[in-house]
């Protein structure tokens, strides 16, 4: 027991840093929210503001939001740790860099862009127009942090597994994703915080979201539906990097802890 | 455990060519690994040791040649099943970082797809073999355990499917001179109770003395510049090279490799503690002796005394205690020790510590120069 004492005690002071930030950070978002909610609320609201800020739009666009949200991080999921996965493979790895390269692009090219590019080309509405394009700009953390976390692990470690009889798929499946899962899970964060961020663009291919929100107060001139939208896009954002913080410490092998 | 009959490891013009390199990394290799053997492969490092012996479990394919294990041609078996029917050992353990000592310790069986009861019942045999209590180390993480204890949690993972041989490629290279000692005594233990076929890479002469039953000496291009017993090896190295990497003090490494049992015991003139000192002084004159043993009524050496100190009434109380003590399980080397720290010759004890002979200094000088004449012919 000795051993794990000291481990313990040496990381305990970056670790109790954590454990707040961790306890404070969905408190803080939700006082802010609160705050604004209530302060809105207890305004003299004109005919005007009345028809976004209510609780029935508030929700639904804070549920769409969220849908966007899901749909992008299912998308970034489902296409670039299995792309990160193959492009480590021996025969692929020449390869790697035309797809990060891509990746790259996407990451560096304005958001908003991506989005009507896509439309252009599709001629597409809703949801998926918009999460299409925004899992483009937000795949490179994900990707890039596959690809790392598997070269990062140490070669003896994928020796030791063909050598005791392990098969390739094998070794893929028990010891190099489960090794790499929490640099994957660190750049699924990355990627949720970019893709709760961008999908108030949402509305400009009629995706919903808080955008919305926002966009009506800026056409309106009405600050106050202006401020509650945005506070409400920053809370859910915070309440969003919290939950990729939970999965990252709680998701991650146990022996690395 | 049921007792496995051993099997040899057969290698016959073994070739590894790498594209693009002129030179082979392993050339025309030729060797028979004898069963229930260690067979130490000893070089330089870049000699090719380790790519050798990584192409007995393709982990690297041969170019060509043929391998032979236990009477199965190696090469034409499915590469993961032949892998799993071989230990394998490691530098610094390699032992996964994310699973517990059991789960690493049961990755073999869980891959030849024993029940789950027979794996947690051979996971803790196999911790308790190699000297950790399974209660305490099982739920252990990697990470929570010393270099030497991950060492031995690597030793039990290779054995644990019971394979009946076993590649160790420098496995206690990443350790601490006193822990590498002790694994190194643990697995002469392991070895003389399993009797396994062991392939065990090193760059550590010393190493390969105190573990082979046979040394190969690898010289570039997995050349084997001599194939034999250590005895043989340290009495006669084949040329210059070999001599070089035998290195200085090859007679102090020889002595380390006979023990006590082997030479023939020389006796002092005893006396029990009761015998009168005239008495003693009378038959170390017959036989022109200068000192005498003195023994307690249960046998055991007490003190020597010189024929100058036979003057009184009594043999209690003179004469120089005995210090060290050898027994018949001792090297020589112990031995030679104990007769410089004592300043005359090493007094042998048996089981009970009774007294069972003496070594000379004689008798160690002409024991080495027996095996030098031995196998120089």
């Amino acid at each position: 027991m000795t051993v794990t004492d000291a481990v313990v005690s040496m990381e305990s002071g970056t670790r109790r840093a954590e454990v707040v930030r961790l306890f404070l950070q969905p408190i803080a978002a939700l006082v802010l929210v609160g705050a604004v909610l209530v302060w809105a609320f207890s305004q003299d609201l004109d005919a005007i503001e009345v028809v976004t800020l209510n609780a029935a739009t508030l929700l639904k666009s804070t549920g769409e939001h969220v849908l966007i949200t899901a749909a992008v991080t299912v998308l970034v999921v489902v296409v670039a740790i299995p792309l990160g996965i193959v492009l480590t493979r021996r025969w692929a790895r020449w390869i790697a860099p035309v797809f990060l390269g891509v990746a790259t692009i996407g990451q560096a090219a304005p958001a908003i862009g991506v989005i009507v590019l896509y439309f252009l080309w599709t001629e597409q509405e809703g949801l998926w127009a918009a999460a299409v394009p925004l899992a483009f700009v937000s795949l490179l953390p994900v990707l890039r942090n596959t690809i790392v976390g598997i070269q990062q692990i140490d070669p003896a470690l994928v020796d030791a597994g063909r050598g005791i009889g392990m098969s390739s798929f094998t070794v893929l499946r028990r010891v190099e994703l489960p090794l790499a899962i929490p640099l994957i899970l660190a750049g699924l964060r990355t990627s949720l915080v970019l893709a709760v961020g961008t999908a108030t663009l949402a509305l400009f291919v009629n995706g919903g979201g808080l955008g919305f929100v926002i966009d009506s107060g800026y056409k309106v001139a009405r600050p106050t539906v202006l401020l509650t939208g945005a506070a409400l896009a920053v809370g859910l954002a915070l309440l969003i990097d919290w939950l990729g913080a939970l999965a990252e410490r709680y998701l991650g092998p146990k022996g690395l802890r | 455990m049921p007792e496995q009959t051993s099997v040899g490891i057969e290698l016959a013009d073994v070739t590894k060519r790498y594209p693009g390199s002129r030179e082979p990394a392993v050339d025309g290799f030729t060797m028979t690994i004898n069963p229930g053997e260690t067979t130490i492969f000893v070089g330089p490092s870049g000699c090719g040791k380790t790519t050798t012996m990584r192409m007995i479990n393709r982990l690297i394919e041969p170019t060509s040649g043929r391998i032979v294990i236990g009477g199965d041609d190696a090469l034409s078996l499915d590469a993961d099943d032949l892998r799993r029917r071989i230990g394998y050992a490691i530098q610094q353990a390699g032992l996964f970082p994310h699973l517990t000592v059991a789960q690493n310790v049961g990755v073999v069986p869980g891959l030849l797809k024993w029940p789950k009861k027979r794996i947690e019942a051979r996971v803790e045999e196999m911790l308790s073999l190699v000297g950790l209590e399974p209660e305490e180390f099982l739920r252990r993480y990697p990470r929570q355990l010393s270099g030497g204890q991950q060492q031995r949690v690597g030793v039990a993972r290779a054995l644990a499917a019971d394979p009946p041989v076993l590649l160790m490629d420098e496995p206690f290279g990443a350790v601490d001179p006193i822990t590498r000692g002790n694994l190194q005594d643990e697995l002469l233990r392991l070895q003389a109770e399993l009797h396994k076929t062991i392939v065990f890479v090193t760059h550590d002469f010393d190493e390969a003395v105190k573990l082979g039953d046979r040394i190969a000496v690898l010289g570039d291009r997995s050349r084997i510049l001599q194939y034999d017993t250590p005895e043989a090896i340290l009495a006669n190295p084949a040329d210059d090279t070999v001599a070089g990497f035998v290195g200085a003090g090859a007679s102090l490494k020889q002595l380390t490799l006979l023990r006590v049992r082997d030479i023939v015991l020389g006796s002092a003139i005893t006396a029990s503690v009761e015998e009168a000192p005239s008495s003693v002084r009378q038959r170390m004159a017959t036989e022109g002796r200068k000192f005498a043993l003195v023994l307690d009524n249960r046998r055991r050496p007490l003190r020597w005394v010189h024929d100058r100190q036979l003057g009184g009434a009594s043999l209690a109380g003179i004469g120089r205690p005995v210090g060290d003590v050898v027994s018949t399980q001792s090297t020589l080397q112990d031995a030679l020790e104990a007769i410089l720290t004592e300043g005359g010759d090493a007094v042998v004890t048996g089981p009970r510590g009774e007294y069972a002979g003496t070594v000379q200094l004689d008798t160690v000088v002409a024991k080495i120069r027996e095996l030098r004449e031995e196998h120089q012919s």
